[in-house]
């Protein structure tokens, strides 16, 4: 037996096959993956997962590919920070980062999506791919569709910061920079796919490449020691990788991988692009498109397609919204960098201040396991930073000149060793 | 001069593979969309839920426009606007 069935759609629960389809014919609900979970958990095991590779592959029995993955074999498996540092700022007990910053090979969470999405490409035969993204997306499948030898033609916004455009082309994808912002870019695309016949990571590849974000909860909760965390926070864009964070989680614990499921999922946007926190705090069934206008651009998208089910799964877990001011962004951004020494993109900085927006709410609390989701690298979106965080000190080469500056300084400590 | 809707590729197959359709006149978005389902009865499935809703998984445009930005279903149309029909796609 296969571990894939087919698809259905999450809206209606039409049932199709396993084609390269996102979208429901009969209602325009977004299609997910079918697995037989009896199947895989006939062969599924810790030791089985401890004796895989030290990758995302380790979990590959609950990833939609029929063969062994064909881009991207070294992807995930990143580091789950314990956060003390950070921890003790934020008045917290027990607080963690997954930092997918320094993901391979393009430094984002997104070459989990993208790994498994040119992996399935290959499997139904593309030989052209492609994106709608906001800059971390057009990054991974660029540098894959390099690794795998495919044609890739990339649709970006015209604004993104030039981290994102460079690490784009540097591979030798065809970028298109559209006049318009991601909503337009992501309209666009929905036409494209079907028009040239490519495979398009985020329409018609969209349910198998959704399904690689649920590798961060794998990983979570095997790095814990096989538990899953009272909370966890997570940036939302289009509301993808908030919704199969739980529902990996879902999934260990169904696979009895894991004892229990506490996990209450809180969602962060920057206040700028917030339909989804917007839609859980006025406590909503409608969700508003908003025009985005925030530095966070990599999670600036006004009409997210997966809003109402990542808005559902904050209020089914327990968990709760909330977004952020741009200078918060910066704020969170330089916080954890100078507490425990990662570097994270305006996402990142969403998501940090976030959680200490919650913390102060009382609504996180203070005594429980918490994960923040860092998911993208601050080199890439410096330009959010320039001028806000300081600056360089100008000496010339020779003492006099530094300790003229260290002066200018305040001085410096008797000893520089303890 | 007359009224255009950009059918899109999940919905063609109800349209007899057309991706554009003229509409002589129309009142409002509402009012077009009834006529594209008087055309052609199929496609009243995939815009509209069991309340008569346009659905929540279907994106609207007006010449570019979010219909939720204007006035919804009963934003007002004249000679020469151009429609689109858009399901939601995921992001990144």
């Amino acid at each position: 037996m296969a571990k894939v069935l087919g698809l259905r759609c999450k809206e209606c629960g039409e049932v199709y096959p396993k084609n390269p389809v996102h979208v429901c014919e009969l209602c325009f609900g977004p299609l997910e993956i079918i697995y037989n979970y009896d199947e895989i958990a006939s062969r599924l095991t810790k030791s089985k997962i401890l004796d895989g590779p030290l990758s995302m592959w380790r979990y590959a029995d609950l990833l939609p590919i029929d063969g062994d993955p064909t881009v991207g074999r070294q992807v995930g498996y990143t580091p789950l920070v314990k956060a003390d540092n950070l921890a003790k700022v934020l008045g917290v007990r027990e607080l963690y980062v997954k930092n997918d910053s320094v993901n391979h090979p393009t430094l984002s969470f997104k070459d989990r999506v993208v790994a498994v999405a040119l992996s399935k490409a290959r499997e139904f035969g593309f030989d052209t791919v492609g994106c709608a993204s906001t800059g971390n997306l057009a990054n991974s499948v660029a540098a894959h569709a390099a690794e795998g030898k495919f044609k890739a033609y990339i649709f970006i916004p015209h604004d993104l910061e030039q981290g994102k455009v460079l690490g784009t082309l540097v591979y030798g994808a065809t970028v298109l920079a559209v006049k318009g912002n991601y909503d337009e870019v992501n309209r666009l695309c929905s036409e494209v796919a079907g028009k040239y016949g490519w495979g398009l990571a985020n329409v018609n590849l969209r349910p198998f490449y959704g399904d690689g974000s649920k590798t961060v909860a794998y990983e979570i909760a095997e790095q814990l020691g096989w538990r899953a965390p009272q909370n966890i926070v997570a940036p939302s864009a289009g509301g993808s990788l908030l919704t199969k964070i739980y529902k990996g989680l879902q999934e260990f614990h169904k696979l009895g991988l894991i004892p229990d499921l506490p996990t209450k999922m809180y969602c962060a946007q920057a206040t700028g692009c917030c339909p989804i926190t917007t839609m859980v705090k006025e406590r909503s069934e409608i969700m508003k498109p908003v025009k985005p206008n925030t530095i966070a651009k990599s999670i600036a998208i006004g009409n997210p397609a997966d809003g109402y089910y990542a808005a559902d799964t904050c209020r089914k877990s327990g968990g709760w919204a909330e977004d952020v001011t741009d200078d918060e962004v910066i704020e969170g951004i330089r916080l954890l960098a100078e507490t425990e020494g990662i570097f994270t993109e305006t996402a990142g900085g969403v998501t940090v201040s976030t959680a200490r927006k919650l913390i102060n709410q009382g609504i996180l609390a203070r005594d429980e396991s918490i994960v923040l989701c860092i998911t993208g690298n601050g080199l890439k979106t410096q330009e959010a930073i320039l001028g806000k965080i300081g600056h360089t000190i100008p000496i010339s080469p020779n003492l006099a000149s530094l300790a003229e500056a260290l002066a200018g300084l305040g001085g410096v400590p008797e000893t520089g060793r303890k | 001069m007359a009224i255009s809707i950009l059918i899109p590729s999940p919905m063609r197959r109800f349209t007899e593979d057309q991706d554009t359709l003229t509409f002589e006149s129309a009142t409002t978005v509402d009012d077009i969309l009834a006529q594209l389902v008087a055309r052609y009865p199929d496609t009243k499935r995939p815009l509209r839920d069991d309340a008569g809703n346009i659905r929540r998984s279907v994106n609207i445009y007006v010449n570019d426009e979010d219909i939720r930005f204007l006035q919804n279903k009963d934003t007002v149309l004249k000679d020469g606007d151009s429609i689109s029909i858009v399901p939601a796609i995921a992001g990144g």
